[in-house]
């Protein structure tokens, strides 16, 4: 009995304490005049959760800085952001409903989400008929110009065209041979398709192209088509996805197509992450294209490395789509304190020509709702990450590829209402 | 001639890597009827264990054996996939002998806890488990006979479990604390690095090898001859034998069918082990490696015709030969001025997509014509 009164006791006491800290709760948030909630979706289960995950981590990261910093200010009220996280499966049904869920049921002013171009194809009718707002933040083969969607990621001519000019004219196998092995869906494909172009107008030679079926990891038949395509050695365009990358690269050095031997890889899905995963030791002096790169040495790079790295872990690495993921809160904020307001119909208005010093340098929203960006050219080094050969000034994005037979000669511009998605230039 | 060496070799390559990975299927699902999908998950485990004594041979301790690791991870290998295997066989198939459709979701539902397991388990924790398993199926089975046959036997069989589980918390902690890499659970793809000795090629007359596919073809050759003499020279293969062509009857001549089928399914996920071995040193080593393979296995194996080895041996290298021809090629360099819409024909399937396609649409035309496989097998399924 006595020690039953005593827990009482103590449970009075907690709960008074409970009541206490919620009280002192109340009062830190009341520096914020009201919160806005937006919603995150990307895959947390599935094959893609590897990938995505670190998308999730850094918009969090992104959020918190923002918050941290005083949070939103729109009209002279101040909004602490809050997220919802949804979880997209690495099924493309799910991200869509998911899509709607989070804007009919939660009613949140914009969504940051997607990886795979499937996933953001199955959300983009979403976002069209309900008119809410998209950020993508993944590099992707273009092609599409929504009006519902704005794309931090890059464009090809972002990526693989500076990086198919270096190979073929400054590369160590410069004025060779091209050969382009990928994953068999869109994007290598539409990616592929570019570049064939984009040799022929180099004056270069494309002498080989295959595809492995997504989950294939026998990789004996492609390279005895490098070897006879390229008995002397070459270029070698890679856009594998995800693990089939271990596959090739070890089997390639094992069958002796290494950079000492002649063979020179350019990789456009190989970023810091894979390194990792993929072992360095496979992929020394072998090239990647990329807007971002860890080894930045610029004090913006420097702090959202460290930064990112102090909140998950000092294991963690920052690579290009975490980049472009945490450039597009940033935007999102700035273009809805510009716009004074949440709605969607201004924020997009006020989202074109938003500037933001971004890790990789300044970016600036274009009228095609992509982001001119710097390009960098890196060689993978035996630490791990990527020795910076070239960088181009910012180049401007093309949301319809110049070089691509389907869309030369088109251009997107939301800005002006006569022009839209798709015009003639 | 060096043209079709490499063609030849290639193929044999290709080959290779599916008939280990199918060996041990033809054994279960060819000997014992019994259509096992968590097949691919068991050589996954394989793969991990590859992974894990990788690791375990970088401690200090072990560093100056490192370059052997790969040798004792087959060992390992096959017996980690065996036990899983065993306790599979203990637990659920053996309810569900004589109804397929059962064992074909039981085993795909233990293949998906398989994967989950090694998402959000710790390595290190993973491999304490598997130890206990190990020594708590093997301690009871070496004690003297005297304390088998005795009514308390059970109260040592507990006392073993106990002893296992205890064994394996140590190991399990152990490891973690002294290799940060297993002490996290992790969705993410690892990497075996082949040994030093086993990268790079090897010239045989005139033409360079890869090594780490001439260890896959030594390991397949090995796990092919080894599993021939078992199941034709050794008693218990007699007897494995005999249970599979006819299992009343063996029954009545004194044969434990019980201990042939836990023997009969232990050999055959120790071989889906050593394949997970092989197939590590080609690719990463991830949840979902197993599930990239299975359709492959079933399908060498209905190919071969299920219950004879050596069609699943034939059936294997002729698909990767086939493989081989079509997705690179070949027949274009072995007969360059071909008419022209032969060699577009040609040109369209000669790339690994629609090889593929090309492979399975043969299979499905030379099933219609022989629809049980190439070596029809004479005698009698497992029947209840």
């Amino acid at each position: 009995m006595r020690i039953s009164r005593r827990i009482l006791a103590g449970l009075a006491t907690a709960s008074l304490a409970v009541t206490a800290t919620s009280c002192g709760g109340g009062g830190t948030s009341g520096s914020f005049d009201d919160t806005v909630t937006v919603g995150i979706l990307h895959s947390l289960s599935g094959t893609m959760a590897i990938s995505e995950s670190t998308l999730v981590d850094t918009e969090k990261m992104a959020i918190e800085e923002i918050n941290a910093a005083g949070g939103v200010t729109v009209g002279g009220k101040s909004y602490k952001i809050e997220y919802i996280v949804e979880d997209g499966a690495s099924d493309w049904p799910t991200f869509a409903e998911k899509s709607k869920k989070l804007i009919d049921q939660d009613g949140v002013p914009v969504v940051f989400g997607g990886w795979t171009s499937a996933s953001r194809k199955a959300m983009l009718p979403v976002y069209e008929s309900k008119d809410a707002f998209l950020y993508y933040p993944i590099q992707y083969e273009a092609q599409e110009c929504s009006n519902n969607i704005f794309y931090t990621g890059a464009t090809p001519n972002q990526q693989s065209e500076p990086a198919t000019d270096f190979m073929y004219k400054r590369s160590p196998a410069a004025g060779g041979d091209f050969f382009l092995v990928g994953s068999d869906y869109v994007f290598p494909r539409t990616s592929n398709t570019i570049t064939k172009a984009q040799v022929k107008q180099l004056g270069g030679k494309v002498v080989g192209e295959d595809y492995l079926p997504l989950g294939n990891t026998e990789v004996a038949p492609i390279i005895s088509k490098i070897k006879k395509a390229l008995p002397e050695g070459g270029i070698i365009i890679n856009t594998l996805n995800g693990d089939q990358n271990v596959a090739f690269f070890k089997q390639i050095q094992d069958a002796g197509i290494t950079p000492s031997s002649g063979y020179y890889v350019m990789n456009y899905s190989i970023a810091e992450e894979e390194i990792s995963t993929i072992g360095p030791e496979f992929l020394e002096g072998h090239y990647g294209a990329w807007n971002y790169m860890m080894s930045i040495d610029t004090p913006a790079s420097k702090k959202f490395a460290a930064s990112f790295k102090k909140r998950w872990g000092s294991d963690r690495v920052v690579a290009d789509p975490q980049e472009s993921a945490y450039n597009m809160v940033y935007l999102w904020k700035q273009a809805v304190e510009d716009a004074g307001t949440f709605d969607d119909n201004a924020v997009r208005e006020a989202l074109v020509g938003q500037k933001f010093d971004a890790p990789q340098g300044p970016v600036e929203v274009m009228p095609n709702h992509h982001l001119s960006q710097t390009v960098r050219i890196g060689e993978i080094n035996a630490e791990g990450g990527f020795t910076i050969l070239e960088e181009t000034g910012v180049v401007l994005p093309q949301a319809w590829n110049q070089k691509h037979p389907s869309s030369k000669g088109f251009a997107c511009d939301w800005t002006d209402p006569s022009k839209g998605e798709k015009y003639k230039l | 001639m060096e043209l079709l060496l490499d063609s030849l070799f290639n193929g044999v390559a290709i080959g290779s890597v599916l008939l280990v990975a199918a060996l041990g299927l033809a054994i279960v699902f060819g000997l014992m009827g019994v259509i096992n999908l968590a097949h691919g998950e068991l050589m996954m485990l394989g793969a991990y264990t590859t992974y894990v004594t990788q690791l375990i041979f970088k401690l200090p301790i072990l560093k100056p054996f490192y370059n052997s690791y790969i040798i004792v991870s087959i060992f390992l290998a096959f017996i980690v996939s065996g036990v899983v295997g065993i306790l599979l066989e203990k637990t659920i198939i053996r309810k569900l002998y004589g109804s397929p459709l059962e064992t074909l979701l039981a085993t795909w539902g233990v293949s998906l806890i398989l994967q989950q397991f090694v998402r959000s388990v710790p390595l290190a924790y993973g491999t304490g488990l598997v130890l206990s398993l190990i020594i708590g199926l093997f301690l009871p089975t070496t004690f003297p006979s005297k304390i088998k046959e005795s009514i308390n036997f059970k109260y040592f069989k507990f006392s073993s479990w106990i002893f296992a589980a205890l064994t394996g918390v140590l190991t399990g902690s152990l490891i973690s604390s002294s290799i940060s890499k297993l002490s996290r659970a992790s969705a993410r793809n690892v990497d075996v690095t082949a040994p030093s000795w086993m990268r790079g090629q090897v010239e045989i007359i005139g033409t360079a090898f890869p090594k780490t596919r001439l260890m896959i073809i030594v390991i397949t050759l090995i796990s092919v001859i080894a599993i021939t003499l078992f199941l034709n020279q050794s008693a218990w293969g007699m007897r494995i034998r005999a249970v599979t062509q006819n299992r009343q009857m063996s029954d009545c001549l004194g044969i434990s069918t019980e201990k042939v089928d836990i023997i009969t399914f232990g050999i055959g996920s120790g071989l889906a082990g050593v394949a997970g071995v092989a197939v590590s040193l080609l690719g990463s080593v991830g949840p979902n490696v197993g599930g990239n393979y299975i359709v492959g296995c079933f399908m060498v194996v209905v190919l071969g015709g299920v219950g004879n080895l050596l069609g699943t041996v034939l059936a294997s290298f002729g698909i990767g030969i086939m493989t081989d021809l079509i997705g690179a090629g070949r027949l274009l360099s072995i007969w360059p001025d071909m008419p022209l819409p032969l060699s577009n024909t040609i040109n369209f399937f000669a790339t690994t997509s629609m090889a593929r396609v090309m492979i399975f649409a043969l299979i499905v035309i030379f099933l219609q014509f022989k629809p049980t496989g190439l070596f029809p097998q004479k005698g009698r399924m497992v029947e209840n």
